[in-house]
C-alpha cells in the first residue's frame, strides 16, 4: 500500500497562512497600542475659596499639553488630561488620585493640590508606585525631609525655604538701610502661615541682628473681617509689618488697613502680593508693597516670558498665576524627559528627570533644573521688588541669588536633620 | 498671654478709642446679620441657616450696582432691595413648603439653597474673589480722636447699622406693623382668624431679615473680599450672637454682637492665640448660666 499526498493545503502552508493571517490582524493592534494615548491623571482644587489657583493650574497645564500634543505626544502618545476636583480635601484628593490610577487607568500623575492634599496624594504614589510631579505644595518638608523621599515623585513648585531665604535677605538689606528695627508679623494661623513666617524671619534676624519682632497677630485662614488684627498692629507701632496671608485674604487686609491708612506708618513686606490674582482685584492698590515675585510677566524679564504670559491671557482672558507658571514647567520637564528616554513609562521619566536641565521660560537665567538629590525644583525666577498700582505692577524685581540660597538651604536642612 | 499689652490699652486713651470702635464695627456688621436671623426665628420659628447666602448676595449685588453706576448709595440701596425680593421668593416658593414640618426637614432645604446659591454666585460672578473697592469720597485720611484712629467709612457703617436697630426696634413695638408681626408671632392662627394674611407677614419678616444680611453685605463690600461661599463664616458667629442675646430677641442680637466685637478687638490684645475661644467660651459662660441666652424668653 503506497501512501500518497493528497493534494491541498499542506500543514506546514496552513501554519503559515494562520501566522501570516495572525501577524495581519495582530499588527493593528500593535501599532494601536503603540499609538495609544497617555492619561495623566490630575487631581486639584476647583470649587471653594481657592478654586482660582486649581483653575489656573488647570489651564496652564492644557496649554502645555496641547502644544506637546501638537509636537507628537509624550514620545509618540497622545496625552490625555483626567481632571478632577478634590474641593480642597486632603481625604479627597487622595481619594481622587487613587481612583485616577486605579479606576481610570491614568499612568502618570499631575498633584495640583495645596500643601494638606499634597501629603495625602503622596502617600498614594508611594503606596501605588505611580510617577508623580507635586507641583502646588511649597512645604519644604515634602522633599526636603528624606523619610518623604520615593523615587517616583518630584516637586516643580516653589519651595518656603527658597522664598524666605530671598525675602530675609531682601528685607534686611532695607531693614538696615532704613533702621527698621521694629516688627510685627501678619499670617494665616495654619502650617503655611506659621512655617513660612517663622522661616522668614529667622532669615531675616540672620541678616539684620538688631530686628526685633514686637508683635504677631495669626488671623484664622479664611477670616472675613481683619479690623482687630489691624488695629492691633497699629497700637503696637512696629516699622515694618510682614505677612504671607495670600488670594482673598490679603485683599480684604490690604482693604481694611488701608482705611487706617496704615501702609503710609510702616513698611509692609507681602510675599504674595505680586501674584495677578491680588494685584489685579485690589482697587486701591498701595505704592510700596514689598512682596516676593510669584508669577508675573515682567519677571523674569524676557521675551519668553512675556510671550508665555500673553498667550495664557489671549486663551483664557485672565493672567496666570503662581500655580499655573509651576504646573506648566511640570508638563514640559516630564515631556523632556520623555523624549530623552524614548517612553511615557514612569520609571523611565523618573530616571531621567533626575538632575534634567531644560529650557523655561520661568528660569533665572532661562533653564530650570530638577535637583536630582530631593527632586525638587531649583534655578527659577526668585525676587522681591516693590509694587506699584497699574502694569507691570512690580517694576523692578531684585534677583535671588540661587548660590546664597544652595549655600543657607544645606545649613537649614543640616539644622533639620535632614541631611 | 499678654495681659501687659491689654491693661497697657486700657490706660491709654488713644487704644480705647481705637479698639471699641473696632469692636463696634465689628459688631454692628455681626447685629445686621444676626438680627435678621433672629427675627425670622422669632416670627417663623425657623432657624435659616441659608442666611448668610443674603449676607453674600447683599455683597455681590452692591458690587455689581456699583461697576454699573459708580454710585455707593445706589449700590447699598441694590444690596438691600436685591436679597428682599430675593427673600420674598425664597420664603413664598420653598420656605413656606416646610413650616411646620421635622426641623431635619428645614434644615434639609436650608443647606440645600446653601449650596446652590453658592453655586449661582459662582455662576454669575465667578469662582475667583472680587473686590468692590472703596468709594471715592471715603478714601480720606482716617480721624483722630483722642489719639485713636476711626475711618470715616466705619463711622457709616456704624451710623447705618444703629439707624436700622432703632427703627426695627421701634417699628417692631410701636407700629401697628409690627404689632401684627409679634401677634402673627404670638399666635398666628389667631393673627390668621381676624382676616390677616400670615402669608404675607411671613414672607415681609423673611424679605425684612434677607434685607438686613443684604445691606451688612453691601456694607462689607468695600473692605472685604467677595467669594462664594462668604456667607458660611459670617452665619457661624450670627449664631454664636444669637445663641448669646437670645434666639428672637432684637436687644439680645444688638448686645450679644456687640459683646462679640468688643470681645474679639480686645481680645486680640490680650489672648492673641485665643482670640475665637474666647468668643465660644463667653457663649459657654452664657448657656450655662442662662440657657436662653442674656435676653431670651423662657419657652412657655
Amino acid at each position: 500500500m503506497t501512501r500518497t499526498r493528497t493534494p491541498g493545503i499542506s500543514r506546514r502552508s496552513t501554519l503559515a497562512l494562520m501566522g501570516a493571517g495572525a501577524m495581519t490582524f495582530a499588527a493593528p493592534w500593535v501599532a494601536r497600542a503603540q499609538a495609544k494615548t497617555i492619561k495623566i491623571g490630575m487631581p486639584t482644587i476647583l470649587s471653594g475659596r481657592v478654586a482660582q489657583l486649581g483653575t489656573s493650574s488647570r489651564n496652564a497645564v492644557m496649554l502645555e499639553v496641547e502644544k506637546v500634543n501638537a509636537a507628537g505626544g509624550l514620545a509618540g502618545r497622545q496625552i490625555e488630561m483626567v481632571i478632577r476636583d478634590s474641593k480642597g480635601q486632603p481625604q479627597e484628593a487622595a481619594r481622587v488620585a487613587r481612583e485616577l490610577v486605579n479606576t481610570d487607568g491614568c499612568e502618570l500623575m499631575i498633584d495640583a493640590e495645596a500643601s494638606s492634599g499634597a501629603f495625602a496624594v503622596h502617600e498614594v504614589a508611594r503606596d501605588l508606585g505611580v510617577f508623580c510631579i507635586h507641583t502646588n505644595s511649597e512645604t519644604s518638608a515634602l522633599t526636603a525631609d528624606p523619610k518623604q523621599r520615593i523615587p517616583n515623585a518630584f516637586r516643580t513648585a516653589r519651595q518656603g525655604v527658597h522664598d524666605s531665604i530671598v525675602g530675609g535677605s531682601y528685607a534686611a538689606a532695607i531693614a538696615k538701610a532704613k533702621g527698621l528695627k521694629k516688627w510685627a508679623t501678619c499670617s494665616p494661623d495654619y502650617a503655611y502661615g506659621r512655617d513660612t513666617t517663622g522661616e522668614f524671619t529667622l532669615y531675616l534676624k540672620r541678616f539684620a541682628p538688631d530686628v526685633e519682632i514686637i508683635s504677631e497677630s495669626w488671623p484664622k485662614l479664611f477670616q472675613p473681617d481683619y479690623t482687630e488684627v489691624v488695629t492691633k498692629i497699629l497700637q503696637a507701632k512696629p516699622q515694618a509689618l510682614y505677612s504671607c496671608l495670600w488670594g482673598g485674604d490679603l485683599t480684604s487686609y490690604i482693604d481694611q488697613a488701608n482705611i487706617y491708612a496704615m501702609f503710609g506708618q510702616m513698611e509692609v513686606f507681602a510675599v504674595n502680593m505680586a501674584d495677578y490674582t491680588a494685584l489685579t482685584v485690589v482697587k486701591n492698590l498701595p505704592k510700596g508693597i514689598h512682596s516676593g515675585n510669584r508669577y508675573i510677566k515682567s519677571f523674569p524679564a524676557t521675551p519668553e516670558n512675556a510671550a508665555w504670559g500673553d498667550a495664557y491671557k489671549a486663551k483664557y482672558n485672565e493672567y496666570p498665576t503662581n500655580w499655573s507658571w509651576e504646573n506648566a514647567t511640570a508638563i514640559m520637564l516630564m515631556a523632556e524627559a520623555a523624549k530623552k528616554a524614548n517612553s511615557a513609562d514612569g520609571k523611565k521619566i523618573a530616571e531621567v528627570l533626575k538632575g534634567l536641565t531644560i529650557k523655561c521660560p520661568f528660569g533665572a537665567d532661562g533653564t530650570v533644573t530638577m535637583r536630582g538629590d530631593d527632586h525638587t525644583l531649583v534655578g527659577y525666577a526668585i525676587g522681591w521688588g516693590t509694587t506699584i498700582p497699574q502694569e507691570p505692577y512690580v517694576p523692578e524685581i531684585k534677583a535671588g541669588d540661587w548660590k546664597t540660597i544652595f549655600e543657607l538651604e544645606a545649613e537649614w536642612k543640616k539644622s533639620k536633620g535632614y541631611t | 498671654m499678654d495681659l501687659d499689652a491689654l491693661a497697657g490699652c486700657l490706660s491709654s486713651s488713644a487704644c480705647l478709642v481705637t479698639q471699641t470702635t473696632s469692636g463696634l464695627i465689628i459688631g454692628m456688621l455681626l447685629f445686621l446679620v444676626a438680627v435678621g436671623l433672629t427675627l425670622i426665628f422669632g416670627v417663623l420659628k425657623v432657624v435659616n441657616f441659608s442666611h448668610g447666602a443674603f449676607y453674600m448676595f447683599g455683597a455681590y449685588f452692591a458690587m455689581t450696582a456699583y461697576q454699573l453706576t459708580g454710585s455707593f448709595a445706589l449700590a447699598m440701596l441694590a444690596g438691600a432691595a436685591g436679597t428682599a425680593i430675593l427673600g420674598l421668593i425664597f420664603e413664598r416658593v420653598f420656605m413656606s413648603r416646610v413650616y411646620g414640618a421635622d426641623v431635619l426637614m428645614q434644615l434639609l432645604v436650608c443647606y440645600a439653597f446653601v449650596l446652590i446659591f453658592d453655586d449661582v454666585v459662582r455662576i454669575i460672578w465667578g469662582p475667583e474673589f472680587r473686590s468692590m473697592g472703596m468709594p471715592a469720597a471715603f478714601q480720606v485720611m482716617p480721624l483722630f480722636i483722642a489719639g485713636g484712629v476711626v475711618p470715616p467709612y466705619y463711622l457709616l457703617l456704624i451710623g447705618v447699622a444703629l439707624i436700622a436697630a432703632i427703627v426695627l426696634g421701634i417699628g417692631l413695638t410701636r407700629s401697628r406693623i409690627g404689632k401684627v408681626i409679634r401677634a402673627a408671632a404670638h399666635n398666628p392662627g389667631m393673627v390668621s382668624a381676624l382676616g390677616i394674611n400670615t402669608g404675607l407677614i411671613y414672607g415681609g419678616v423673611f424679605a425684612l431679615g434677607g434685607m438686613l444680611a443684604g445691606l451688612a453685605g453691601a456694607l462689607a463690600a468695600p473692605v472685604r473680599s467677595l467669594t462664594p461661599g462668604m456667607g458660611f463664616s459670617v452665619l457661624i458667629e450670627s449664631f454664636i450672637v444669637t445663641v448669646i442675646g437670645g434666639m428672637g430677641s432684637i436687644l439680645g442680637a444688638l448686645i450679644g454682637a456687640l459683646l462679640l466685637g468688643l470681645i474679639r478687638s480686645f481680645g486680640s490684645l490680650g489672648f492673641p492665640l485665643f482670640t475665637e475661644g474666647l468668643m465660644y467660651l463667653f457663649m459657654v459662660i452664657v448657656l450655662v448660666s442662662k440657657p436662653t441666652g442674656l435676653f431670651g424668653k423662657e419657652a412657655a
